[in-house]
């Protein structure tokens, strides 16, 4: 992975050195709150609920072991305990004080992490696939092109007040999008040079989003060679900067821009700005692709047998616990006799993507026992060992079991996403995490969990859709409707290569009515699929709604 | 476009920060800003900054007089109608409205980098000690703090990074085309 020389390792810790002086500053009342509250938003820092909340960057989701004990460290340090993995592979600290953030920031930069930019209106965390590197689909390894970006993005002086925040995600697997890079400001798609050869670029795409205003990108431009990516990436944030709107935060984001032009419109402008810059000094080299591209290089792997043999016998073995595990949570890898292995952070009964300080420890010390010292977190918010000898598969699950991270739920209907709802976020109008847990608690038989397949189930507390309800096969949305907390449920949505956006099936439920009619949901389909081949997403686009609103309101 | 308001005079001398070429210093202002309805100083050679409408109006007896004169813009005019008018000029003011406003970091890029102002460009308004690195970085090279802002806290945080990944006006070249 990405190592730090001494200019990376300056910047972060002049980073540190800065924001220990704006602290000081705003303790001593020389920055007033609202002067401060960009340049703490710029180092991850929010104003929540009940305290601050600290984000850290996990660039492109990849942590080395050390790293991850480090989160670990600090979370028992300065926290209680735990972290919280987002949506956008990032860590969240829910209580931290602000006169200790220097403190973390000072730890973090010891083992070359930061909080930089994971919020306020600027260029966020860049976001991958986290399966990149030993992917079976993967054309390019993106993260190299996640790091290159990542510098770009750094600091850059010109976008670091941008209208609104800002999101870019990199694909590398050109027929399986994990990076949801349809929904993100931009989405970089690895192609192949459509002249042919060896080349490949890139397609990029704009406007995409969720919010209140979900949208999904349209292409920019179908084919990008490669070395033109940062001065194309910044002909775009420059349109965006000038003529983003700046009246109405609601409004702000690129996809309004790109809606109100029209993609040829904005593509023009973009074209228009980028043969202005194009071929100049921002033209990446040879030698920083190779500089960068030296860091992702595959570690040391074992010259072993094929064992996708050994792992479909461990599936259908008589270990049930194992096989159901290794059957959701285990993927293949493109080592022969490597197994990629998802740590589910969605047990039964606990809030999706916590982790507490021992689990972390735990998944760092099975990174180095069994693995390269390599972790990634995931969109989804589970974690993954992505190097494990598939030979070591039944003591990793014993060893992960053993500290509740096997729940065999990966890309299952619990394994769910969900934002901090209104048990901890200002903004929400309804609890997010509670319903997570029940629905989890009340599909508890897990031969029907493994039946129903994979099913994303995705929530919101409220409209800005944190936690993605647009996106989710089952999508539900935590409303206000006069002081209680009512429901909307969402069919059809998806953030890969097909993505969609769902659509609200009826009215909606209140609180004690919707983990009930989510298992109705899946019961109709499950007494009406074609077979067990036909995915819950599949069954929605062909059936329609009219076969769920039937059992869920009586009529059609 | 909307005319942004004059930019509001401070009372007493007015001390700015300036990148000179011993670096950056505190320096006393001694630029005249006029309303457009100001006469012009008697004292001739006092420069003046004047509004862009002004400019075009009076261009005659501005050149006429002794001293310099240059204009202030609004941070979200467009770089490509300004430009032709501001290239010649010693001083050009950017009035930043409100410091989240990130427009004017574009316009005084493109000024620098695309039109080739050479001239000195300054940051008045809203205009606040932790934004300078950046500022600097898009090719400002003095600033006027917004009254009851330290100007020692604003030398201190123009220099809060010794190291920039990307290219900007200060630097055409990324850090890639540096790294050793």
């Amino acid at each position: 992975m990405y190592r730090y020389d001494h200019y990376d390792q300056t910047i972060v810790d002049q980073r540190v050195a800065q924001f220990r002086d704006q602290v000081s500053r705003r303790l001593s009342g020389e920055i007033s709150e609202d002067e401060f509250k960009p340049l703490r938003l710029q180092n991850g820092l929010y104003m929540q609920l009940h305290a601050y909340m600290l984000r850290v960057a996990i660039p492109y989701g990849l942590l080395s072991s050390r790293q991850l004990r480090k989160l670990a460290e600090v979370s028992r340090k300065y926290d209680r305990g735990y972290g919280h993995f987002s949506t956008r592979q990032n860590i969240q600290y829910n209580w931290p004080r602000l006169q200790d953030v220097p403190k973390i920031l000072a730890e973090l930069a010891t083992v070359e992490m930061h909080s930089i930019q994971t919020s306020g209106n600027c260029i966020r965390n860049t976001t991958s696939d986290h399966l990149a590197g030993v992917a079976r689909d993967e054309l390019v390894d993106p993260r190299v092109y996640c790091e290159i970006i990542r510098q770009w993005s750094t600091f850059h002086p010109e976008f670091a007040f941008l209208p609104r925040k800002f999101k870019i995600a990199v694909t590398g697997a050109p027929t399986a999008d994990r990076a949801a890079v349809r929904v993100h400001d931009i989405g970089v798609r690895v192609v192949p040079d459509p002249e042919g050869g060896d080349d490949y670029g890139f397609q990029i795409l704009v406007g995409g989003g969720l919010g209140r205003t979900p949208r999904i990108a349209q292409v920019c431009r179908e084919f990008l060679p490669r070395e033109q990516l940062l001065s194309y990436l910044e002909a775009i944030l420059r349109v965006y900067n000038r003529h983003g709107r700046r009246d109405n935060k609601f409004k702000a984001r690129i996809k309004i821009l790109v809606g109100a032009l029209g993609i040829a419109e904005f593509k023009g402008q973009v074209e228009e700005e980028w043969a202005q810059i194009r071929d100049g000094a921002m033209t990446l080299t040879q030698a920083e692709f190779d500089r960068v591209a030296a860091y992702f290089q595959d570690p040391d792997y074992a010259e072993l047998e094929p064992s996708d043999l050994f792992v479909d016998s461990l599936k259908l073995g008589k270990d049930r616990t194992l096989g159901r595990w290794v059957a959701s949570n285990v993927i293949g890898h493109k080592i022969p006799g490597y197994s990629i292995v998802m740590v589910s952070l969605k047990p039964k009964g606990k809030p999706p993507g916590d982790a507490t300080a021992e689990q972390m420890e735990l998944v760092a010390d099975l990174a180095d026992r069994y693995g390269f010292g390599r972790v990634v977190v995931t969109h989804e918010q589970n974690l993954v060992l992505p190097d494990v000898e598939s030979r070591h598969l039944p003591e990793v699950h014993a060893q992960l079991s053993a500290s509740s991270l096997a729940e065999p739920n990966v890309g299952k209907v619990t394994d769910i996403i969900a934002c901090p709802g209104l048990d901890y976020c200002n903004l929400a109008n309804a609890r997010s995490i509670p319903i997570a847990t029940e629905i989890g608690e009340r599909i508890d038989d897990l031969d029907y969990l493994h039946d129903l397949g994979d099913i994303s189930l995705n929530i919101s507390g409220c409209i800005n859709a944190c936690g993605h309800h647009h996106v989710g096969n089952i999508g539900i949305l935590g409303i206000d409707k006069q002081g209680e907390e009512f429901y909307q449920l969402m069919l059809g949505g998806s953030s890969s290569d097909d993505a969609s956006l769902g659509r609200i099936l009826g009215p909606a439920f209140p609180r004690a009515e919707v983990v009930e009619a989510v298992a109705t949901v899946l019961r109709t389909y499950i007494d009406q699929r074609e077979s067990a081949d036909e995915r819950f997403l599949d069954y929605v686009r062909r059936a329609g709604f009219e076969p769920f609103k039937e059992r869920l309101y009586g009529d059609a | 476009m909307a005319t942004p308001e004059t930019p509001q005079l401070h009372p007493g001398a007015r001390r700015i920060i300036r990148i000179g070429d011993a670096g950056p210093e505190i320096v006393i202002d001694h630029w005249q800003r006029l309303g457009d309805d100001d006469p012009l100083p008697s004292f001739d050679a006092l420069p003046v900054l004047v509004s862009r409408s002004r400019a075009a109006a009076d261009r005659a007896a501005l050149d006429a007089r002794v001293g310099s004169w240059g204009v202030w813009l609004a941070g979200d005019a467009a770089p490509e109608d300004v430009a032709p008018e501001v290239l010649g000029l010693p001083l050009v003011a950017i009035v930043v409205p409100k410091f989240t406003d990130g427009r004017h970091f574009s316009l005084a890029t493109l000024l620098r980098t695309r039109y080739g102002f050479v001239g000195e460009l300054r940051a008045v308004g809203d205009v606040l000690p932790d934004q300078l690195f950046y500022m600097r970085r898009c090719g400002y090279t003095s600033f006027e703090l917004k009254p009851g802002k330290s100007l020692d806290t604003g030398l201190r945080t123009l220099d809060a990074f010794s190291v920039s990944y990307q290219a900007a006006a200060d630097d055409a070249r990324p850090l890639y085309r540096r790294r050793v």
